[in-house]
């Protein structure tokens, strides 16, 4: 039957969209122009130059930067990967395991990170850390991001959870499927984007996390946002905006590729999908 | 295939009742150890004496309580009444950081409606399209907005250019420009949870309502949002409550004449105030707020259409 | 097994870092030393330098306090926080002998009111905090604090102010004539009114940021440190600093030996490198402030003896340092502040 309209589409949703990714992208643009700038400033335009891209990687401090960003991306990976493993069975407990008297206790739980502002937290879990005498390093910076990446992975996923009718494991297990496997091949692909959804926002929220690292880490370790934190607050150099870049062209890159190598995957998928 | 997805109501089974302390565990022992700890410290400096210039005295005291409701004038002896100072702080944020969240909510639903119905092959692309400028730095991308958004900067020269205005529209310090700010810091803390939740929507129900003369906006409003709103809830969440607590923007592109709340509390740990007993009591009053907000946002909707 | 732990994250921290004789771990502000000198210090004594960053004395005291102490060996506080990190037993003493060069010390800062007989401390560098004018914008007469406190309609509304009690307050005294730790109620209602009529005429509050608002012109008058000034001037901006009449702020940032330090030796030997006049004006030519150690106007940049910033104007109010109060009287203090930003 024909519809009068595409209910895929609603006018004025693709202006809003691209409105979007005009103000996410606007002022990243702006500083990749300035990065290309001559002089120290922000502010004034004084020709094209290659100065701070040429600073990055042979200016005093630029071991110290790739350093930083290293750590900075390990520490993110490995956050973000254990706080989705860890928010995905929680979800499946809190979602799929009957009311239970743990219940809304363990959703309060999970959601305290997000509540608490970051100062307490940092204040706090360095006195704790202290107070057990755990020497700060690498390994407390990951921890704490560990638990306040937690109800970031959580949300999405729990989201995307509530709307998964129980009718598809069951049946799988009607099927005689093990309630492990039923998990596995029909819970988590149907999970996935509310898990990507997680992973990329507790990713992302462990990349910018300032204060509670500052306070958590040891002395001499450093993560991105540390590192140039005291540089960007006095007035954005040109050469953090230089970093700023590469960091954009090195995501955009890695982005284009995955999809690319991600494309012949889906195709499969749909495949599959078409035939069931 | 109706049902659940249609009312909008949370699906629950039992079908991982037995596994359930297995698939809790990791959950409640991480976050038993690394949040729950810390702050029952936190919990019992608030009950306190304070130290001068930072830190605790180990002798119980509710001056914390009582200086964030009573005011006792300049040099405290004066008799008590209500303190509206930091009931002010804490209205002012809850305000900005609300204000922030529905700048969201308009912006972040249409695009998430969007990509979630976009050719799958292209939605991740979208989704990341949306992420990759939070690969920059939080500070960075603040200070760039305070860069575009200053009387001098690109934004006001560009519109005065084309004449739409004809002078700057003196957005940094104010409001509206913290405002910006929590909304750029947040928008895929939105975006991706309404976009997991549309994904999952399931369109033969906007087809069926549009089948029976149902205007498309009416679909949208009466069937798809009630559908998506565990998604709508959770990005509500994950912007307003990190909005409230944040200073980064209210400093940065407020000017930070006010105190926010995530600034009053910075200022009793690291500031002269040196204050932590009554730091750690606004931290506390914080958290049971938005506890209150978290369990009345977790209540099942109403089922049903009104 | 604590030792194995360090050595074990020191390994894989500082990758390729070559094994030194021993370690120096500095506690330091954001930007404030060059990093040639750090790896001078490193080569000449074979020590591994690990330098940790803060970005105001209250951060460092916080810090230190919520447990950080016995990490560090060495930290620069300003005069005033030298002084409560001594009362507050964060300091550790320099025995008489320890320091081969504290003869170096100019006289006038050998024995400052902050740290009797640099019992602790060393200097590192001394400025003025005042404010700088955008003479493009206003041209009359800018030595007073009336600039900040009752400014000229040109100004009103333009004015950034460092987003630190203890800088805006002793400010806000000098230009009362009030001392900075009243316990006159009537003085300190009147220093509550005053700001409260002030703010009106306030743009922000900003320190980090307070350079870069004059040179972009987002604000046209700011209260500022002379360094900063002087590099606004230098990045283009047409500011002015200001001496006023009522006085300003002197500071001095100062290297402490901390409590607990773990490499106490390295600390002491780091204080005396940068007591040799060549390395502190290394710092000064960097920061553009001034050393406190005598013999190093050969190694400065010439121009830093000429910028105005430095020469303060025979009509200029005396200099006067930030005071520390009691927890009575800084608790009225603290309220005022709250009142001015609420």
């Amino acid at each position: 039957m024909a519809k009068p309209y595409d209910l895929r589409h609603y006018p004025g949703f693709l202006g809003v969209t691209l409105l979007c990714l005009l103000i996410l992208y606007a002022p990243l643009g702006v500083v990749a122009v300035y990065s290309f700038n001559g002089s120290q400033s922000i502010t004034i335009w004084e020709g094209f130059s290659l100065r701070w891209y040429v600073d990055v990687f042979t200016g005093p401090e630029s071991a110290k930067f790739k350093q930083a960003a290293w750590n900075s991306f390990i520490i993110a990976i490995a956050a973000a990967t254990i706080a989705t493993s860890i928010a995905t069975l929680a979800a499946t407990a809190v979602l799929r395991a009957g009311k239970f008297r743990m219940r809304t206790l363990s959703i309060g739980l999970i959601s305290l990170p997000l509540m608490v502002p970051e100062i307490v937290t940092a204040v706090a879990t360095l006195i704790f850390f202290n107070a057990i005498a755990f020497e700060r390093g690498l390994m407390t910076i990951l921890l704490a991001h560990i638990a306040f990446c937690i109800p970031f992975a959580y949300m999405p996923i729990s989201a995307r959870m509530q709307g998964i009718e129980a009718s598809y494991e069951q049946a799988a297990m009607d099927l005689y499927a093990t309630r492990r496997q039923a998990f596995t091949r029909i819970l988590l692909p149907l999970m996935m984007p509310g898990i990507v959804s997680g992973f990329i926002l507790a990713f992302i929220i462990s990349l910018d996390d300032f204060i509670i690292t500052n306070f958590v880490k040891g002395a001499g370790v450093e993560t991105l946002p540390t590192a140039i934190f005291g540089a960007v607050k006095q007035g954005i150099k040109p050469n953090i905006m230089a970093i700023s870049t590469m960091l954009l062209a090195v995501s955009i890159v890695m982005v284009t590729l995955s999809w690319l190598i991600g494309r012949k995957d889906q195709k499969n998928l749909i495949q599959q999908r078409k035939k069931k | 295939m109706a049902g659940g997805a249609a009312t909008g109501g949370s699906v629950q089974s039992e079908t991982y009742r037995e596994a359930r302390t297995w698939l809790l565990l990791p959950a409640w022992v991480t976050l038993g150890i690394l949040t729950l700890a810390p702050l029952t410290i936190m919990l019992v400096y608030s009950f306190l004496t304070k130290e001068f210039r930072g830190g605790v005295i180990w002798e119980f005291s509710l001056a914390a309580y009582d200086q964030f409701f009573f005011d006792r004038g300049l040099f405290g002896d004066e008799p008590p009444r209500i303190e509206w100072t930091y009931i002010g702080i804490f209205w002012r944020s809850i305000w900005q950081a609300g204000a922030a969240t529905v700048l969201s909510l308009l912006i972040g639903f249409p695009t998430a409606y969007f990509i979630a119905m976009r050719p799958q092959k292209e939605r991740a692309l979208w989704v990341f399209l949306v992420t990759i400028p939070y690969w920059v730095n939080l500070l960075i991308r603040t200070v760039s907005m305070k860069f575009l958004l200053r009387d001098e900067g690109p934004l006001n020269e560009g519109l005065m250019a084309i004449g739409l205005i004809s002078e700057p529209l003196g957005i940094v310090n104010t409001n509206l420009a913290v405002q910006l700010g929590l909304f750029y810091s947040y928008l895929p803390f939105m975006v991706l949870p309404i976009y997991a939740a549309v994904e999952r929507y399931n369109l033969a129900l906007s087809e069926a309502a549009a089948d029976l003369y149902a205007p498309r906006w009416t679909i949208l409003r009466r069937i798809v949002l009630p559908s998506v709103r565990p998604g709508i809830v959770a990005g509500c969440i994950l912007v307003f409550v990190p909005s409230l607590g944040s200073f980064l923007a209210p400093d940065l592109l407020g000017g930070a004449k006010t105190f926010m709340i995530g600034s009053l509390i910075e200022e009793q740990f690291k500031g002269n105030a040196g204050n932590w007993p009554f730091g750690a009591a606004a931290s506390m009053i914080l958290l049971t707020m938005v506890l209150i907000l978290l369990i009345l946002s977790a209540r099942p909707s109403r089922k049903g259409v009104r | 097994m604590k030792k194995l732990l360090t050595t074990a994250a020191a390994l894989s921290l500082i990758a390729g870092a070559a094994s030194a004789e021993g370690k120096l771990v500095i506690y330091h502000w954001f930007e404030y030393m060059p990093q040639d000198l750090l790896e001078k210090f490193s080569e000449e004594h074979d020590v591994e330098v690990v330098m940790d960053t803060y970005d105001s004395n209250e951060a460092l005291l916080a810090s230190l306090k919520a447990g950080a102490i016995g990490t560090y060996d060495v930290a620069v506080p300003g005069d005033y926080m030298v002084q409560i990190m001594g009362n507050e037993g964060l300091l550790d003493t320099i025995a008489d002998g320890e320091l081969a060069n504290k003869g170096n010390i100019a006289p006038e800062w050998a024995d400052p009111s902050f740290d009797p007989g640099r019992a602790s401390s060393i200097p590192y560098q001394w400025g003025s905090t005042s404010f700088a004018v955008n003479r493009d914008v206003y041209e009359g007469d800018i030595n007073s604090t009336d600039i900040l406190f009752n400014p000229p309609e040109e100004l009103s509304g333009k004015i950034n102010m460092l987003d630190s009690q203890g800088e805006v307050l002793a400010m806000a005294a000098l230009h009362m004539d009030i001392p900075q730790c009243s316990s006159d109620r009537d003085q300190l209602r009147a220093l509550n009114d005053m700001l409260q009529s002030a703010k009106a005429h306030w743009a922000s509050f900003n320190s980090d940021t307070a350079k870069e608002v004059l040179v972009s012109g987002d604000a046209a008058a700011g209260q500022i440190y002379d360094g900063f000034a002087a590099k606004a001037r230098a990045e283009g901006a047409n500011v002015e600093y200001a001496f006023p009449t009522q006085g300003y702020i002197v500071w001095m940032d100062n290297v402490v030996l901390l409590k607990d330090a773990p490499n106490r030796e390295n600390a002491l030997l780091f204080m005396d490198f940068l007591l040799e006049p060549e390395n502190i004006a290394a710092v000064t030519n960097y920061a553009r402030y001034n050393a406190g150690v005598t013999g190093v106007a050969g190694f400065l940049d010439p121009s830093l003896a000429e910028q105005p910033e430095s020469n303060p104007p025979a009509e200029a109010g005396a200099g006067v340092f930030i005071e520390v109060c009691d927890q009575a009287t800084q608790e009225v203090y603290d309220q005022i502040w709250t009142n001015l930003k609420k």
